[in-house]
């Protein structure tokens, strides 16, 4: 049972797990699965200033910072003991185009030339690392969600500007990694 | 907390509707909310679903930055899979949950909010995809990564969450 788990998991295993979620946070407490909220949680709590935006009692939010500290619970047991020392399996094409760019390191979920230390402090690593997780906070906040709580939670709820937001989340995403990042990892 | 944000939490100004869907405190009734008040650990159980979350997040490779390349550049089926089967799963389950009149545990009826069309969609949506192809993280991955052990993702964390401060701060100038 536990070699079965270990192995990387299927898409329908995994979406089912994912999927769940959202009926499992609505009937234990009328919860709305949204997790980018906890960044604006964050800076409610730490550096509210005037801003109207965040000021709000963030204390009845706490619940979603519970759920992601289970989020970072699972992901260190998963890690540490459901996992099997197998490279990541990447598509061959991919793998042949990071390699024109110095990435061939495949051997966990992050490669090691962009998501460490030291490629932080090059100007590569900083535009990924840093602009990159800039644009995350600013754009699903912008947006009124993330993936969590537009693509899953708003459109299982059928409503259409979660929709539309997924469509601009993924034409992002297809401008981002077929047109710039190639420039980006030039670098 | 001053009685004005406990009744309404969030007034904007005139001109700006609220636009943020995920926070429930601005759009639910707050003023009955004191016979839902639990002691801290009734919160546990919310950490036991993420920790099953975060499993399944790791375990099916959602965190991992290669498979976000792979997603946006159509190599593999495997995030679209992953998206689509727990979108399936949510809609069925909320079908259910409205058809049945299901309550929560503690009996209470559970609602549903309407989301109204706004440009932040588009325009915080494309910025945020531009982002996530960066990363290869949305907000729930980004937090998975840090506990499977990529200790840099932190900084990247820290500035999304300035990115969010950002975002409050030149919200009134934004087009919405």
């Amino acid at each position: 049972m536990i070699e079965f788990i270990k192995q990387p998991w299927t898409w329908y295993a995994a979406g089912i797990l994912i999927g769940l979620t959202v009926p499992a946070l609505l009937i234990l407490g009328n919860k709305h699965f949204g997790i980018s909220a906890n960044l604006r949680h964050v800076c409610a709590i730490i550096l509210p200033r005037n801003i109207s935006f965040f000021k709000y009692d963030w204390k009845k939010e706490v619940w979603n910072f519970f759920f992601v500290v289970g989020i970072l619970i699972g992901s260190f047991l998963a890690a540490q003991y459901l996992t099997n020392s197998a490279p990541v399996q990447v598509a061959p094409a991919l793998l042949a185009e990071l390699k024109l760019y110095g990435i061939t390191d495949h051997s966990s979920m992050l490669p090691h030339e962009l998501f460490s230390f030291s490629s932080l402090f090059t100007l590569r690593g900083f535009i990924m690392l840093v602009v990159g997780g800039f644009l995350v906070g600013f754009g699903t906040r912008y947006a009124g969600g993330c993936t969590s709580g537009h693509a899953i939670m708003g459109i299982s709820n059928l409503q259409v500007p979660s929709v539309i937001a997924t469509i601009s989340f993924m034409a992002g995403g297809f401008i981002m990694a077929n047109l710039i990042l190639p420039y980006i990892l030039k670098l | 907390m001053p009685e004005i944000i406990n009744k309404k939490p969030i007034s904007f100004s005139p001109s700006i509707a609220d636009t943020d869907y995920e926070v429930r405190s601005l759009d639910t009734e707050c003023i009955n909310e004191s016979h839902l008040r639990h002691k801290w650990y009734h919160n546990l159980k919310y950490a036991v679903v993420g920790i099953l979350f975060g499993i399944a997040f790791t375990k099916a490779e959602v965190i991992s930055w290669f498979r976000i390349q792979e997603m946006f550049r159509l190599q593999s089926f495997h995030m679209y899979g992953v998206i689509g089967t727990a979108i399936a799963i949510g809609m069925l389950s909320i079908a259910l949950i409205k058809k049945f009149n299901v309550k929560t545990i503690y009996g209470e009826q559970i609602k549903f909010h309407n989301k109204k069309f706004n440009k932040g969609q588009v325009y915080g949506g494309l910025l945020f995809g531009f982002g996530w192809a960066m990363t290869g993280a949305c907000p729930g991955p980004l937090f998975a990564q840090i506990g499977a052990g990529f200790g840099v993702v932190i900084v990247v964390l820290i500035s999304a969450v300035g990115g969010t401060w950002t975002y409050g701060y030149f919200r009134e100038k934004l087009p919405h």
